[in-house]
């Protein structure tokens, strides 16, 4: 692990980014998930997303530190704000960013993934950033390049950046995230946001309550039976289909996502029941913490998961959410591009 | 007449009772006397010093995918037979999912020709149960039968229509024929990748579910006893199943099962998790289906099997090119090759203790000879015995040799497994096919004095 005590600087006047504790803890070379970051490396992140932060809020945000950095945005499934963000992180920051999506590549005359990562790695691309619908493609595309691969969204497995941007955000309201109570509720089955959360959210020392009908929760969840350490299962959490049970006394509730399809596919009746059920409403929300903090990964379904009068009610930070996401993979980028250790130069 | 003298073996032979030291005397391919110091008196043989080795008959592998015709990238029967040979087998049942698959009386000719042309060893073609794998009409189970086929499957996918299956099992009844069972209600485990569990959610992979196989073994099995057709159930890999059959069996169902080496041996961690390092990784090599269970169903299918619930050992060989496995999980093919290594990794359930060698041998032999009669459907007495007058068809093992599996010497084109460079204590020395070597490796050189 990499302790760098030096503070960052850029060419530019004004963009110089330090780390307030001094102490800058990273060792990756790629963000496939949060399950292998330390709490110290979270911070680190966090800490340099602040200031990441203040440059995004200045008139004109540029503060060119990755000049010459080339970031390539592969994206094998429809995204809006996941790839926006990536796009503008590289941009701020002063990196060559393209966007690749499916559609367009030559993904669809049948050229494998493999191939794909290693052509744009042997175009000199020192990040790709990917989002794949299925779980584990970017575990695949890492083995076949040296560019830095960050995990924008694979399959139902992980978005470690959104995980990385709801800490922050967290952290900005609450200050600190232990012993506080966390509520996910909605498609946990299927939420590659629930399950990167878990891992970041249980690190920073908060409670996880996960809530959903029976239909939408996964299998194995705190089965630790056989488990060594050479094998672990997710942190453990709990679990509670009543959501009312669920939000009580809860600091924060994240509303996620339900996709269309789950009805199709014989998990829930109607999306009207699911909403009788599940939705989360003014009324839900008098359990929970007064002061509690309302989130929802987007793109959200108003009077579904979500009812329209909470998402833009006072508690909710959603916008900031978004904003905050920015910062973060601005952050990413910049230590991915191993600032850590040209930064005294 | 040629004659071959293996020396000083302890002999293994489960169905003829025996077990202990002594000499085999091959002769014009047939096994001729067997018993203490036969060979003594034997001259101008080859021969073969045994001396502190097993001598057991040849295995036979109820279940393989040799992938001739159509997938021939994948395997050949002439690749698929040499791996079989190398891992002590001298009897396959071929699988019919090729293309065109095994449904009618001109594609079982032109395989039984290929076999003929490029086997190492005995090869048996199982047929369809259903025209083209569909699942919607019957594939001509009389033809197949004259032609050779052994048993019928639609294998890869489970025979899901009850109606239709129902009439498999009780149309083959008229001569006697094995419907095998692929069990996996195709429902439950639609898009599925791996078992449904802790590493399905961890990983964020659709799950199979166990209850997937138990359904349809339980309702195949209440098939089987309306129609009292013949049941078989490949690669059964949940504990529930294990209690399904020991019913059946018990209430004179005519059922009978088969488990792969790695359904008793490996678990859905390995999916996951290389036992050394916390990272994960999403190892298409071990997926498969059904998929690897858990650590419970390792051990109530490997009692299963010392107590004769399970018949055999079958080893579900499917090999694949690179290209069908280094892809993205959900589009991995499933199947683990599993010819070379299928000895090597059952021992380990010898090694600990849960099983005894005789059983072991016992399920790669009798057992799957005696659950398909294959000895009167192929019309070869003493099939999967040492007794005299068989096929000399013979497989010498070292129990406890540590070897190192490194798929770069894999025989069989398909270099998919979860035990790459895994360390196994048990390997097959050589395999002897009517009498012939099919098999013989390096270290047994300075054994052997053939002419």
């Amino acid at each position: 692990m990499m302790t760098n005590e030096r503070e960052y600087s850029s060419d530019l006047e004004g963009t110089s980014f330090s780390n307030e504790q001094s102490d800058l803890v990273w060792d990756h070379e790629d963000v496939l998930d949060l399950d292998d970051f330390t709490v110290q490396e979270i911070e680190t992140v966090i800490a340099l997303a602040e200031q990441m932060r203040e440059v995004l809020d200045r008139r004109i945000a540029r503060a060119p530190a990755l000049r010459g950095f080339t970031v390539i945005n592969l994206f094998f499934e429809p995204s809006t704000r996941t790839r926006a963000s990536f796009e503008l992180a590289g941009k701020v920051l002063g990196a060559d960013v393209i966007s690749v999506s499916a559609d367009n590549s030559s993904v669809v005359k049948g050229e494998s993934l493999i191939d794909t990562v290693k052509t744009l790695s042997a175009m000199r691309a020192d990040a790709i950033v990917m989002r794949h619908s299925m779980s584990g493609a970017p575990y695949l595309a890492s083995t076949y390049t040296d560019a830095a691969i960050i995990n924008a969204g694979d399959g139902s497995h992980a978005h470690p950046t959104q995980a990385l941007l709801d800490i922050y955000t967290l952290k900005q309201r609450l200050g600190s995230l232990r012993g506080k109570k966390i509520v996910m509720v909605g498609d946990i089955s299927h939420s590659r946001v629930a399950r990167s959360g878990i891992w970041g959210f249980s690190a920073m020392g908060a409670e996880v309550v996960l809530c959903g009908p029976p239909t939408l929760l996964p299998a194995g969840l705190n089965d630790n039976v056989h488990v060594s350490r050479k094998s672990s299962n997710l942190p453990s959490v709990q679990v509670e289909t009543d959501i009312d049970v669920a939000l009580d006394n809860a600091d924060v509730v994240m509303a996620l996502r339900l996709q269309k399809e789950r009805q199709q596919g014989g998990l829930l009746p109607s999306l009207r029941e699911y909403s009788k059920l599940y939705q989360v409403t003014q009324e839900r929300l008098s359990r929970a913490k007064q002061s509690h903090v309302l989130m929802h990964p987007g793109p959200k379904n108003e009077g579904i998961e979500i009812a329209g009068n909470v998402a833009s009610g006072s508690n909710s930070t959603i916008e900031e959410q978004v904003t905050n996401g920015v910062a973060v993979r601005m952050a990413l980028l910049y230590l991915l591009a191993g600032k850590g250790q040209v930064g005294a130069n | 007449m040629t004659t071959l003298a293996i020396h000083n073996a302890r002999v293994i032979d489960p169905k003829l009772g025996l077990d202990g030291v002594m000499d085999i005397v091959v002769v014009d391919g047939r096994i001729g006397r067997i018993g203490p110091n036969e060979a003594e008196m034997v001259i101008d043989a080859e021969r073969i010093d045994a001396s502190g080795l097993t001598v057991t008959p040849g295995f036979v592998d109820l279940h393989c995918h040799l992938r001739e015709p159509g997938f021939e990238h994948k395997e050949t029967i002439a690749t698929g037979t040499l791996a079989a040979a190398k891992g002590g087998f001298t009897t396959v049942c071929a699988m019919p999912n090729t293309e065109p698959p095994l449904d009618s009386q001109a594609t079982a000719e032109s395989v039984l020709h290929q076999i003929e042309q490029s086997a190492q060893i005995r090869v048996l073609p199982i047929g369809c149960v259903t025209l083209g794998r569909a699942g919607t009409e019957l594939a001509p189970a009389a033809e197949l039968v004259e032609s050779g086929v052994v048993a019928i499957s639609d294998d890869g996918d489970a025979v899901a229509n009850t109606a239709l299956m129902q009439a498999a099992l009780s149309y083959s009844s008229l001569f006697a024929l094995p419907v095998v069972q692929h069990a996996e209600d195709p429902a439950l485990v639609a898009n599925g990748q791996i078992h449904e569990g802790w590493i399905s959610t961890r990983l964020g992979l659709r799950g199979r579910p166990s209850s997937a196989e138990e359904i349809l073994v339980a309702r195949d099995i209440a098939l089987a006893e309306v129609t009292g057709g013949h049941l078989h159930l490949a690669h059964i890999s949940t504990s529930g199943s294990v209690s399904l059959i020991a019913a059946a069996k018990a209430r004179g169902i005519h059922v009978t099962a088969e488990v792969t080496p790695h359904h008793l041996t490996l678990t859905h961690e390995i999916v996951a998790f290389d036992g050394q390092s916390s990272a994960i990784r999403y190892d298409t090599s071990a997926k498969v289906n059904p998929p690897l269970r858990e650590p419970r169903d390792l051990e109530i299918l490997t009692e299963a099997l010392a107590q004769g619930i399970v018949d055999a050992i079958a080893t579900d060989h499917a090999p694949h090119s690179k290209s069908d496995k280094e892809i993205e999980f959900d589009l991995a093919a499933p199947g683990i090759s599993m010819l070379e290594t299928a000895f090597g990794l059952a021992m380990k359930r010898v090694h600990d203790g849960s099983l005894n060698l005789p059983t072991l041998i016992k399920t790669l032999t009798s057992g799957p000879v005696d659950s398909w009669s294959l000895e009167n459907r192929t019309n070869t007495p003493g099939l999967g015995t040492l007794s005299p007058g068989s096929p000399a068809d013979i497989a010498i093992i070292d129990p406890d040799l540590l070897w190192k599996v490194d798929t770069q010497e894999f025989l069989s084109k398909g270099k998919n497994t979860p035990v790459d460079g895994w360390e196994l204590k048990g390997k097959v020395l050589a395999t002897i096919f009517t009498g012939e070597p099919v098999f013989v490796d390096p270290e047994m050189s300075s054994r052997l004095r053939l002419n």
